[in-house]
């Protein structure tokens, strides 16, 4: 037909003339569509997602982590004594840095979050007792100054290095090079300031999310020395007491290949040393996109199978108002055939009916699709309100929290293409039926 | 004068069941091109179904119908179609608007089925006003059929039939559901069309309007009881 767009007006006309029936018509097709295009965001978000955080900490590299035991156990282990001892030994640094051929490098850091003064500016920060390798491994920048050095290592200096916002509130528009911050009684001279970097994501459980900004670089040896592997917490009235050697290792292997094995062999090795075997974690980047393919597949399933129940239960749908809509309007059927339309032409009204019936709420689905990433913002605080506790972090959770889906476009189209074809399907037999009718017979019904 | 349609012979069984029912036993009338007819008869005498058959809406059991030089019982579906788009304009008794179309859009239905379907341009579209406004429903444009009189409905049916430009105007008791001062117009409305040389042929069950024809048949059981000039 020349007249396609007369025709689809004339459809709508028609379609208008019963706006609610055709409303409700469309909302199956709506929800399938929406589906559609959520599942393909909410998978192209988890697998952008894992794809940024191996790059973040790198392909190659293994971070085994020190954890803190469930507390039952921990009592159970250590009755007669207030301090807690876990987590990562500097034995195991030993360990895993020599007896492991595939580790090219393994960096060892501590970490204790004290109070840390400038005159009487006083904030918390998280001190990282590090090596030099520390800076590059973590993607960290200098903006002043140097970082921590072998020297420093070597002969134990009191020497740190500030992250940005520590150094903007600890010396605000003062030059912090030269000066001194005082943490835990002692006085570390400022030797550096890095920039301000981007916070990384938590991962999988194992590992919680790394603010950076409110860092103190200092040498892991001088740590060692000045501050011990106690960390006395007072607060709140309690009292805690943990012990704790390093908190991570990070190491780097030597070819992308063996980063799987080699972490088979990691984890083997610890088993032996760490009887309880709760006390640490070995976290793979690589294996990131392995879980990111996981809950791509339970959104597929499970979005896939929304769609498929809604665009098929909508179709139905459709073809059974369409079906009304051919008896109700018989008459004008009759009146059309005898001013001259062919079979054809009543077939293509009405598919072009369903079609354009469809085809709306096909649309109205993309446009409710382009909002996946708010709809899914409000799904995610609903469900770690009733089904995830705060802070209950079970792997699941937090790679549901920290998901962010991504709608790709070209599963615009692709959807609203799905609509469409729906309208065909299910719109064919009804048009045809309509198409049968007796041209006598249609004009005399009532 | 050359004839605009021609029948011979024609007649039309219903199956009711397994027992056939004759609605037309035998019918041969010519229609001479510009002629006015008024079909009578009794309720059930095959009336509508000749008209029917005379619109290509159906085919005739036996017997041949000739419309623009051609035999109509051995065309295909389609070609009834195209004959009844190009050749006929219909008038039927309850008006047979599609209700939700304005006037206009009424009057524009036959211009869709159109062989090659043409794009419905600004000529068609002035035609289409001029019909509108020729049937003294200018003012009333994107008027839906509710809400007009019947007598108003019947002038957009006119207008729509026209719109083709067919040679035949077929009209099923066209005043039949009107009241007898809009009979009047509608009457004078088919007989102007009737003088500008279309030809009408029009079943009706009243002798004031049948009057008005050039010449009336009467029909009884399936065949012409008798056919002339009235009072005849
Ligand atoms: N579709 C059909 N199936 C069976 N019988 C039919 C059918 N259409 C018409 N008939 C029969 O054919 C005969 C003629 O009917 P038709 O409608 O032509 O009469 P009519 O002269 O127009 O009557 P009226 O004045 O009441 O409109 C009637 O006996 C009718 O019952
Ligand atoms: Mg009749």
């Amino acid at each position: 037909m020349s007249n396609i767009l007369r025709t689809v007006q004339l459809a709508l006309k028609s379609l208008m003339l019963h706006k609610l029936r055709s409303g409700l018509t469309m909302l199956g097709i709506v929800f399938g569509v929406f589906s559609v295009i959520a599942m393909l965001a909410i998978g192209e978000g988890a697998s952008q997602q894992a794809q940024k955080q191996v790059l973040q900490l790198g392909a190659t590299n293994i971070i085994v982590r020190s954890v803190k035991p469930p507390r039952e156990n921990a009592s159970a282990q250590n009755q007669n004594s207030f301090v807690l001892r876990y987590g990562l030994k500097r034995a195991d640094y030993d360990l895993l840095s020599r007896t492991i051929p595939t580790v090219l490098q393994a960096v060892p850091i501590r970490e204790i979050t004290k109070a840390c003064r400038y005159l009487h500016r006083e904030m918390n920060c998280r001190i990282v007792g590090c090596t030099p390798e520390y800076l590059d491994m973590n993607h960290l920048e200098l903006a002043q100054g140097r970082f921590i050095s072998d020297k420093d290592r070597r002969e134990k200096t009191n020497v740190c290095v500030l992250a940005a916002q520590t150094a903007e509130e600890l010396f605000q528009y003062q030059d912090p090079i030269g000066q001194s911050v005082k943490i835990a009684d002692r006085r570390y001279a400022v030797v550096g300031v890095t920039s301000a970097r981007e916070a990384s994501a938590a991962i999988g459980g194992s590992m919680s999310g790394q603010e950076y900004n409110k860092d103190i670089y200092i040498p892991l040896e001088t740590m060692r020395v000045r501050m011990g592997d106690l960390d006395i917490d007072r607060r709140q009235g309690s009292f805690s007491a943990e012990e704790v050697e390093l908190n991570q290792i990070t190491l780097t292997i030597s070819d992308v290949d063996q980063v799987v094995p080699t972490a088979g062999v990691i984890r083997e090795s610890l088993q032996g040393t760490h009887k309880s075997g709760n006390d640490y974690s070995v976290v793979v980047p690589q294996e990131l996109l392995k879980q990111a393919a996981q809950i791509r597949t339970i959104f597929n399933v499970v979005l896939g199978s929304i769609a498929a129940i809604s665009l098929i239960v909508g179709g139905i749908g459709i073809m059974n108002i369409m079906l009304a809509t051919v008896t109700e309007r018989t008459r004008e059927i009759g009146i059309r055939r005898a001013l001259g339309a062919k079979r054809q032409d009543i077939t293509t009204q009405f598919l072009t009916e369903t079609i354009v019936l469809a085809g709306s709420g096909g649309l109205i689905g993309v446009l409710l699709g382009l909002s996946t990433p708010l709809v899914f913002q409000g799904m995610k605080s609903v469900a770690e309100q009733f089904f995830f506790e705060s802070g209950g972090g079970s792997e699941f959770s937090e790679m549901f929290s920290n998901l962010n889906p991504q709608v790709v476009p070209a599963s615009l189209p692709l959807a609203f293409g799905i609509s469409v074809g729906i309208g065909v399907i299910f719109g064919l037999y009804p048009a045809r039926s309509a198409a049968q009718l007796d041209p006598i017979e249609a004009l005399r019904h009532e | 004068m050359s004839l605009a349609a021609q029948v011979i012979d024609l007649q039309k069984d219903y199956m009711l069941g397994a027992v056939p029912v004759q609605a037309l036993r035998g019918v041969s009338i010519d229609f001479p091109r510009g002629d006015f007819v008024a079909i009578m008869g009794s309720s059930g005498s095959g009336k509508s179904t000749l008209l029917n058959l005379l619109g290509a809406l159906d085919r005739p059991t036996r017997g041949k119908y000739i419309v623009g030089g051609r035999d109509v019982s051995s065309m295909t579906d389609d070609e009834l179609s195209t004959i009844r788009n190009e050749k006929i304009g219909f008038i039927f008794q309850s008006y047979n608007l599609i209700p939700q179309y304005t006037v206009l859009e009424n009057i524009e239905v036959p211009l869709h089925y159109r062989t090659g379907y043409p794009k419905i341009g600004d000529r068609e579209q002035q035609r289409i006003r001029e019909l509108a406004e020729m049937v003294g429903l200018g003012d009333r444009l994107d008027h839906r059929p509710f809400q007009l009189s019947g007598g108003q409905q019947q002038r957009v049916a006119i207008a729509r039939s026209l719109v083709n430009d067919p040679e035949i105007i077929l009209a099923d008791e066209p005043t039949g559901n009107l009241d007898s001062k809009t009979e009047q117009e509608i009457m004078e409305m088919l007989l102007r069309l009737n003088r500008e040389g279309r030809t009408i042929i029009m079943v009706t069950h009243e002798p004031a309007v049948a009057r008005l024809a050039k010449r009336q048949i009467y029909m009884k059981d399936g065949v012409i009881a008798g056919e002339g000039v009235f009072p005849g």
